[in-house]
C-alpha cells in the first residue's frame, strides 16, 4: 500500500534495486561455493589444471580427506586454538564489561582502555604474525631478553621448536587480537538493558557480583551466543596468524583447516579437488553453526511477527463475522 | 539514589580494577612499541639488548637495507591495497545500500525470501569456496587482477544486514512520496534523497569494509602471484623471507611501515571505531 502512487505499482524497482547484488552473488559466492563442491567430486589437480574427470568413487576425495593424518590434526588443532583462546578471551571482556558497566563503581579512562584494548584487532594480522614473530625471536628477541635479564631464565628459549610454545603464542595472539572487539560488543550489550532493572536490584540490596550474574549475564543471552557463534566461524578460518607466523610448524603444531586446504591447494601437488572436499567439509561444519545463530537471532522477531499476524487474522476474522452479522440484523 | 559507597573494600576493588587495565594497556602497546623504538636501531644494539625504550640511530641505514631489496616494496603495497580497499569499499557500500533500499522501501513479491537467504549466507566466509573461486578465476583470466578482489563487495550480506536495520526506522516513506509527486524517478530518489540520510551509516561501514580489505590475505595470496600486484599483508609475508633472517632493524621498520596508515587512521576514527563495532559492524 505504501508503495503505492495513484495506482502505480513499484514493486518493479524492488526487483531492479536487487539485480546488483544478486547478480554479483551467483556470479562471486553461489557459483564458486557450487563449483568447489564439484571439483571435491572429481580428479582435478595439478598446477592451474581446469580440465577434470568425476571419480569413479564420487566420495572418494572425502574418504581420503577424513583419513588424512594432517586434516585431523589441523582439525583438532583448529578447534583446540580456538577453544584455549575463547575461554580467556571470554572471561577477561565480560570481567571488563561488568567493570566498565558498573553503576556503583564508576572506572575513569574507560574511554581511553577501550580505544586501546581495541587496537590490536585492527592492526594488520599479517603484521602481527611477523611483528610476534619477531618478539620471540631466538637467541635474540625481545621476549627472550626480558627473560633472560631479568633472571627468569639462564638462557635464551626456543620457542618455535617447542609445539607446546608454539601454539600457545598463537593461541595468545588470537585472544590478544580478539578480546577488545568481544568486550565492545558484551558493553553495547549491557548498555541495552533496561537502567529500571538495574535500579530495583539496588534498591533490593543486590551487591555488584549479585547483579552481574542474576541481571547483566541473563539479559545479554542473545550477544552472548552471537559472540560465541561469531568467534567460533572466525577461528574455524583462521589462516593469517598461523600461516605467517610458523607455516603451521613446528610439526604441525599450528596448522589449522585453512592452511591445510591452502597447502593442498596452492603448493605440492595442487591437490584442488582434495582441497576443494576439505573446504565443502568446513563449509558443512560452517553452514550448520550458522544455522544456529540463524535460528537464535530471527527468533524473537519472528515469534512476534507470527503472534501479531495471527492477531490481526483473528481480529479480521472478528470483524468480517461482525460484519455479516451487522449486514443481516 | 546512589549509596555513595565509601567501604574499604571499594578501595581494593578499585587498585585491582585499574591495575589489571594497566596491564592489559601494556599488553596491547608493548608490541608496538618495541617494533616502533627497534626500528631505529642497528642489529648490533638489537643483538645485545632486544627491549629498549631509547631510540637508536640507525633508522636510515636499515631503511636504505629495506629498500635495497627488488620484492619488498611497501609503496607498491600501500598502492596496490589502496585500490583494492577504496574499490571494494565503495562498491560494497553503494551496492549494499541499494539492495537494502530494495528491501525497506518496495513491496515485491520475493522481498521476503530474499531477506532470508541474505540472513542465511550472512556468516559463511568466502574462504570456504575459495579453490572454486580461484579455478573460476582462473579459467576466465582474472587471477593477477584487482577485479576479483573489489567486484564480490558489491554482494556483503553482512552489509546489507546493517544497512537494512539502519534504514527501517529512518526513513520516512512520506519523503519518497513527495518527492515522486515531484516528479523525481526512483533511482534518482535513491541517489540524491536516500544515500544523504544513511550517511552515518554508510561511513560506520565503509571504515569497516575498508579495514577489512585491506588486511585481507587470504584471497590475494592465491589470486596474485605476480608481485606486482602484491598487496599489504602480502608484502609483509616478505619480511619473513631469508633476506632479512638477520636484518632485525630493518625487518621491524618494514612492519612499522606497513601499519603507519592503519595506526593514524585507527587514532584519528577510533570514537567511531568503537562505536561501529559497539553495533555489531563486524564479524569475529
Amino acid at each position: 500500500m505504501k508503495t503505492k502512487l495513484k495506482g502505480i505499482s513499484y514493486s518493479k524497482y524492488g526487483y531492479l534495486f536487487s539485480i546488483p547484488f544478486v547478480v554479483a552473488f551467483l556470479i562471486f559466492t553461489l557459483y564458486p561455493t557450487i563449483y568447489t563442491a564439484i571439483l571435491g567430486f572429481t580428479n582435478c589437480r595439478g598446477v592451474n589444471n581446469t580440465e577434470f574427470q568425476f571419480l569413479e568413487h564420487p566420495l572418494e576425495n572425502y574418504k581420503l580427506i577424513l583419513q588424512n593424518d594432517s586434516f585431523r590434526v589441523s582439525l583438532k588443532n583448529t578447534v583446540m586454538i580456538w577453544i584455549m583462546n575463547f575461554i580467556p578471551q571470554i572471561t577477561i571482556a565480560l570481567l571488563l564489561t561488568a567493570w566498565f558497566t558498573s553503576h556503583s563503581n564508576e572506572i575513569k579512562g574507560k574511554g581511553f582502555f577501550k580505544v586501546v584494548f581495541y587496537m590490536p584487532n585492527i592492526i594488520t594480522a599479517a603484521t602481527v604474525a611477523i611483528l610476534f614473530h619477531s618478539l620471540f625471536n631466538y637467541p635474540i628477541g625481545p621476549v627472550n631478553d626480558i627473560l633472560t635479564s631479568s633472571g627468569l631464565r639462564d638462557e635464551s628459549y626456543y620457542f618455535f621448536t617447542s609445539k607446546t610454545a608454539s601454539r600457545l603464542i598463537v593461541v595468545f595472539i588470537q585472544f590478544w587480537t580478539w578480546y577488545g572487539n568481544t568486550m565492545i560488543v558484551l558493553i553495547s550489550g549491557v548498555l541495552g538493558i533496561s537502567p529500571d532493572i538495574y535500579e530495583a536490584a539496588e534498591i533490593d540490596g543486590a551487591n555488584g557480583v549479585q547483579t552481574f550474574f542474576r541481571i547483566t549475564i541473563p539479559n545479554i543471552k542473545t550477544v552472548l551466543l552471537y559472540t560465541l557463534v561469531t568467534s567460533l566461524v572466525g577461528g574455524l578460518n583462521m589462516f593469517d596468524i598461523p600461516f605467517l607466523f610458523l607455516k603451521g610448524g613446528p610439526d604441525r603444531a599450528t596448522l589449522t583447516t585453512s592452511v591445510f586446504i591452502y597447502n593442498q591447494a596452492f603448493s605440492g601437488s595442487y591437490l584442488y579437488n582434495r582441497a576443494s572436499a576439505a573446504s565443502m567439509l568446513m563449509w558443512i561444519i560452517i553452514a550448520a553453526l550458522s544455522g544456529v545463530l540463524f535460528f537464535i537471532m530471527r527468533d524473537k522477531e519472528q515469534i512476534q511477527m507470527d503472534k501479531e499476524i495471527k492477531r490481526a487474522k483473528k481480529e479480521a476474522k472478528r470483524a468480517s463475522k461482525g460484519g455479516v452479522n451487522q449486514w443481516q440484523w | 539514589m546512589a549509596v555513595v559507597n565509601k567501604k574499604p573494600g571499594t578501595y581494593g576493588f578499585k587498585i585491582i580494577a585499574y591495575a589489571f587495565c594497566i596491564l592489559l594497556t601494556v599488553l596491547s602497546i608493548f608490541p608496538f612499541i618495541i617494533m616502533i623504538v627497534n626500528s631505529t636501531r642497528s642489529t648490533g644494539e638489537i643483538q645485545s639488548h632486544a627491549v629498549s625504550f631509547i631510540p637508536g640511530l640507525n633508522l636510515k641505514t636499515n631503511w636504505s637495507i629495506l629498500m635495497k631489496s627488488k620484492t619488498f616494496d611497501p609503496f607498491l603495497g600501500f598502492r596496490n591495497s589502496l585500490i583494492v580497499s577504496v574499490g571494494s569499499t565503495a562498491c560494497n557500500i553503494y551496492f549494499s545500500t541499494m539492495t537494502a533500499f530494495a528491501l525497506v522501501a518496495y513491496d515485491w513479491k520475493l522481498r521476503k525470501p530474499f531477506f532470508t537467504v541474505i540472513m542465511a549466507v550472512l556468516m559463511i566466509p568466502a574462504q570456504v569456496s575459495s579453490i572454486g573461486f580461484y579455478t573460476f578465476m582462473y579459467k576466465i583470466h582474472w587471477t593477477n587482477s584487482f577485479l576479483p578482489l573489489i567486484l564480490p563487495a558489491i554482494a556483503a550480506p553482512t552489509t546489507v544486514f546493517f544497512m537494512r536495520q539502519y534504514m527501517i526506522p529512518s526513513l520516512p516513506m512520506e519523503i519518497l512520496q513527495s518527492a515522486r509527486i515531484d516528479g523525481a524517478g526512483e533511482f534518482r530518489i535513491f541517489n540524491q534523497i536516500v544515500l544523504p540520510m544513511m550517511k552515518p551509516a554508510m561511513a560506520t561501514q565503509a571504515i569497516f569494509s575498508f579495514v577489512t580489505s585491506w588486511n585481507q590475505l587470504f584471497m590475494p595470496q592465491i589470486l596474485n602471484t605476480d608481485m606486482k600486484m602484491y598487496t599489504m599483508p602480502q608484502m609483509v609475508s616478505l619480511l619473513n623471507g631469508d633476506a632479512y633472517k638477520t636484518e632485525y632493524g630493518s625487518v621491524y621498520l618494514g612492519l612499522l611501515l606497513t601499519v603507519i596508515p592503519i595506526l593514524i587512521a585507527y587514532f584519528l576514527l577510533s570514537k567511531y571505531i568503537i562505536a561501529g563495532v559497539a553495533l555489531g559492524g563486524v564479524k569475529g
